[in-house]
């Protein structure tokens, strides 16, 4: 049956919203034009409209869970992002896996924002929330999925999949439903994906609110008045948007296989600008407050971040990556909208300022080099540098796009090596910024001349020279660019630390700007060990190169295990020992070779005693069920010389319905340095297995012999009555052997069947991956009690695996909790200071 | 001059040589023959390259080497103007890589042999939701 009643109430509320969120953009424009007499009704007519426009994305947002968590594939969302299976916390990851449902998990924030704006902020209420709305209804229109005139307007979530799919199916039954989905992309099937997209998007959500300031007090002529209340906002959406897109880069880290947190992928590059730009702003924002100057410049940055917010949208959502991105969303045709969105704020931001440039005020007053306006400027400017060397690379791929809109033919493609690339402008603007960092909050405390500058300077600089030279010597840093960093990283925090010290004597409430200095000079210095000395221990030592063609230089970074082989890497040994499952009540692994798969998906049965640290949770033959079929894991012992050894798990995960096939790494963690270990890749399930020539042995029950080098012996022989797949008659004998075979860690239970059904013979043999071998029951001989094997081998299952070491990532999130602990007490500043100036009546 | 005058001059110039050094360090889709040619000139920038990999009548990859300890591979790529050429990979062979539809690899030439630095692959069934299972799933 169809459930159409949810998908139309969704729609209509669709509807509601976009059109109540119009007529609060209207009237909130009405209200700020007309007088004193006619604004209270206009405002509370706007005030309405948006609560009924919240209240609708409410709506809307619980209509499309519901269809999701009732699991009703009619729906196109429903099917193609989730699966009847799948646990509620990850169809909250499916609620925003899809365009539309991101775009309404935006709308959401906006919601809750524009709520908080017009109950904290009377004064300015009318013009920022008539900006806010026409944004909001922007958005909306995503996600409206109305044709007008043939052109199609937004892309509902509500569809239903025969709307969506002009499959064959539709037309013999149309009211066919799926049994199942096509599920949430392996990938995705991560904790951090319930957390990172809200987080990502509550931080894109909030760059609105610095613009819309700007954008009212431009509108309204209060150039200076806007910088007051737009400032926490400001630090809260850089904090919100920075924790967010760490949490992606630790996502990637954990879950993705190239190795690293950060690969310069366009869609991270096109979230990392905005963010630069947006902590740039910050910094003008503040010089302002102190001194009158930098005004133009706070004004400029505050659009930009928006502007570009509406760029990276623009970007990861109109298909126009392409090829050049990982996870940009799969393109619904929106591109033409989404550029209007961007164009039109562009353009209505750039007229506004272009119209009232020359009444804003700024300062005539030549800047001292003493001054902390010139050093927080130049910080602002060389974040912004950084920022526009990312951009313009990045860009690539619409620069071909609109040469190809002229007519002109482009094959430029973005540069080949981008870490590379990247990091090699990044890595020196990073030291500018360090410099900066640590020697421009000296100034920001007290008036210093040369003098006064060369007294403060002198500790710190010896200490974090004396301080690097150890590090230098002692981690043997060698590269020049990363001596640099690393000194101009330390002396950061040296003079940050300094200046906490001693502002927690007097005045710890303001000292968030040193706090936050000192987190970002520590993921600097963590960034470089990580990244900069990551090595690869996973080297192929043996020196053959099969192919004379491989230039010199090429050497193998990674390893081919057999399993049970012992290989050495570096300090340790590695062992594979097999795949590996999760069962639901077991707290470790389970060995593939002790279930068996039992017809079903979730459900195996135990085919012996399965135990952990000596106690037992399953006996043989009990029913278990699997976390997750769609996860395997691949056991790799490592041990040291000295006797200690651990074990990793890198994942591999398959989803069948999308084809899709992912191997994730499993870390070893230490205070000092992480051990990353991912599978590149291993023995296709589906292939066929080449089997050698059979060898027979005959035994009696007892007795050893030996299967691929392994010892196995006879445990039993039983008569059954059920096989699956087959119908015994009454007149048809089956027996079961049943074959131990001792591994080294683990015994292996073989079980053939021989069958006489309808007076003939079948042999049903069994495979034992773990040691590489097929066993057939071939005879019985009932005159000496004995029976007949067939052993077949094959080549050892194996793995290809890189192992990658990556010396002091600690310092990397350490200093991104002291960053956030840094913002988090500036908010809070600004905070106290806002109540106290409205309290006081002084605030507008 | 004011200081600010020199400031801007200096953020202009870094600009200019943000945009010379994307323009330097971009790279290029060509074909393999445009590749060769560049290779000879002695330019030895690292190039895209869009083909698919070549296949029998039956559809079957043809032509792919996997070094015995199957740490790298080589295989033969057609590109756009189907022209055939050898190209080696050190990487193992990526698991999806035989199903591939369509692969660009980055790379260059080095002694007549096309050696890869990335290959990415675009898979037919990725992402593509094009076909509905009608039999029972569960």
């Amino acid at each position: 049956m169809i459930h159409t009643f949810v998908g139309n109430l969704g729609h209509f509320l669709v509807i509601t919203a976009f059109v109540s969120v119009l007529i609060s953009a209207f009237s909130y424009w009405k209200a700020q034009r007309s007088d004193e007499i006619a604004k209270p009704s206009w405002l509370s007519y706007a005030r309405i409209a948006f609560y009924i426009h919240g209240a609708s994305v409410f709506g809307i947002v619980a209509s499309l869970f519901y269809i999701i968590n009732s699991h009703y594939f009619e729906y196109h969302y429903a099917w193609s992002h989730s699966s009847a299976e799948l646990p509620v916390y990850y169809q909250i990851a499916t609620f925003w896996n899809g365009q539309e449902g991101s775009f309404l998990l935006w709308a959401f924030w906006h919601v809750i924002l524009g709520a908080i704006l017009i109950n904290t902020n009377k004064f300015w209420e009318a013009p920022i929330m008539a900006v806010f709305a026409a944004v909001q209804a922007f958005l909306l229109s995503m996600i409206l999925g109305v044709v007008i005139f043939n052109v199609k307007f937004g892309s509902s979530p509500f569809i239903l999949l025969r709307e969506a799919m002009n499959a064959p199916i539709f037309q013999l039954n149309p009211d066919f439903v799926p049994k199942d989905g096509s599920g949430l992309n392996p990938l995705l099937q991560n904790y951090w994906m319930v957390i990172h997209p809200p987080t990502l998007f509550l931080g894109f959500a909030t760059t609105i609110i610095p613009f819309v300031y700007c954008m009212a007090g431009l509108w309204i002529g209060k150039y200076k008045e806007w910088v007051r209340p737009a400032l926490p906002w400001a630090l809260f959406s850089a904090v919100t948007l920075g924790i967010g897109i760490l949490m992606g880069a630790y996502w990637a880290y954990e879950t993705l296989n190239f190795g690293g947190y950060w690969n310069w992928d366009p869609v991270e590059n096109a979230i990392y600008v905005p963010w630069l730009v947006l902590v740039a702003a910050i910094h003008t924002m503040i010089t302002f407050k102190k001194s009158n100057n930098a005004l133009k410049a706070s004004m400029v940055l505050s659009i930009a971040t928006f502007i570009l917010v509406l760029y990276a949208t623009f970007l990861t959502r109109s298909g126009i990556l392409g090829d050049s991105s990982v996870h940009s969303f799969t393109d619904l045709g929106l591109s033409g909208q989404l550029l209007v969105y961007l164009l039109t704020f562009t353009v209505l931001s750039v007229w506004l300022l272009a119209k009232t440039w020359s009444k804003i005020p700024t300062s005539e007053e030549e800047v001292s080099t003493y001054s902390r306006e010139f050093w927080i400027f130049m910080g602002a400017a060389t974040l912004c540098v950084m920022a526009f060397q990312v951009i313009i690379p990045t860009s690539i791929p619409v620069w071909n796009a609109i040469v190809e809109l002229f007519g002109g033919i482009s094959n430029v493609a973005p540069p080949a090596d981008q870490v590379a690339f990247y990091s090699k402008w990044q890595i020196w603007l990073a030291v500018i910024l360090a410099l900066l960092s640590g020697t421009g909050q000296f100034f920001w405390w007290k008036k210093v001349d040369k003098q006064k500058l060369k007294e403060s300077l002198f500790y710190p600089a010896v200490i974090s020279l004396l301080a690097s030279g150890i590090i230098i010597v002692v981690a043997k840093v060698t590269e020049p660019a990363y001596i640099l960093l690393l000194t101009a990283g330390i002396y950061s925090i040296v003079a940050n630390g300094k200046i906490l010290f001693s502002l927690l004597k007097t005045s710890p409430k303001l000292a968030g700007g040193a706090v936050a200095h000192i987190g970002i000079a520590m993921m600097l210095v963590g960034v470089l060990f990580s990244s900069g000395y990551s090595r690869i221990i996973s080297l192929n030592n043996t020196g053959m190169i099969w192919n004379k063609d491989f230039p010199e230089e090429m050497n193998t970074k990674n390893l081919l295990l057999f399993q049970h082989e012992t290989v050495q890497m570096g300090d340790y040994s590695l062992n594979y020992k097999g795949l590996r499952k999760e069962i639901d009540g077991f707290p470790g692994y389970v060995s593939t070779s002790a279930i068996e798969a039992f017809g079903d998906a979730y459900r195996v049965v135990a085919r012996k005693d399965i135990e952990w640290k000596g106690k037992k949770y399953f006996s043989e033959g009990d029913t278990l069920v699997l976390d997750n079929p769609e996860n395997s894991f691949f056991e790799i012992e490592y041990s040291k010389s000295d006797g200690k050894k651990f074990t990793l798990y890198p994942r591999f995960q398959i989803n069948e319905s999308m084809g899709m096939q992912v191997y994730s790494p499993d870390i070893k963690r230490t205070l000092t340095s992480d051990l990353y270990t991912h599978v590149r890749t291993f023995p296709d399930p589906e292939s066929e297995t080449e089997w050698g020539e059979m060898e027979e042995v005959t035994v009696k029950v007892g007795e050893t012999f030996f299967v691929n080098d392994f010892v196995a012996r006879v445990q039993g022989i039983e008569r059954i009555t059920e096989i699956p797949q087959v119908t015994l008659g009454l007149e048809d004998v089956a027996i079961k052997a049943r074959i131990v075979i001792s591994g080294a860690d683990e015994d292996y239970i073989v079980e053939p069947i021989y069958l006489i059904k309808d007076r003939m013979i079948g042999l049903i043999p069994e495979e034992v991956k773990d040691v590489a071998s097929k066993i057939t029951f071939l005879n019985v001989h009932p005159e000496s009690n004995s029976f007949t094997f067939g052993i077949n081998t094959t080549q050892k299952e194996w793995v290809i695996l890189e192992a990658v070491v990556k010396p002091y990532i600690n310092v990397l999130w350490t200093g991104t909790l002291i960053m956030v602990l840094g913002f988090a007490m500036a908010i809070r500043r600004r905070y106290v200071e806002f109540i106290k100036m409205r309290d006081k009546g002084q605030e507008e | 001059m004011k200081k600010s005058h020199i400031f801007g001059i200096i953020i202009i110039a870094v600009a200019v040589m943000v945009i010379v050094s994307t323009a330097g360090d971009a790279s290029t889709y060509v074909s393999f023959g445009e590749a060769q040619e560049l290779a000879e000139k002695g330019n030895a920038n690292m190039i895209h390259v869009v083909g698919a990999l070549k296949k029998d009548e039956q559809g079957q990859p043809v032509g792919i080497q996997t070094s015995p300890d199957m740490l790298s591979f080589s295989f033969i790529m057609v590109d756009q103007n189907n022209l055939e050429q050898e190209v080696i990979y050190n990487q193992p062979m990526p698991m999806d890589f035989l199903r591939s539809e369509q692969v660009v690899v980055v790379g260059s030439y080095k002694k007549n042999k096309f050696i890869a630095d990335k290959i990415l692959m675009k898979c037919p069934s990725k992402y593509q939701e094009n076909e509905i299972k009608v039999g029972e799933v569960r």
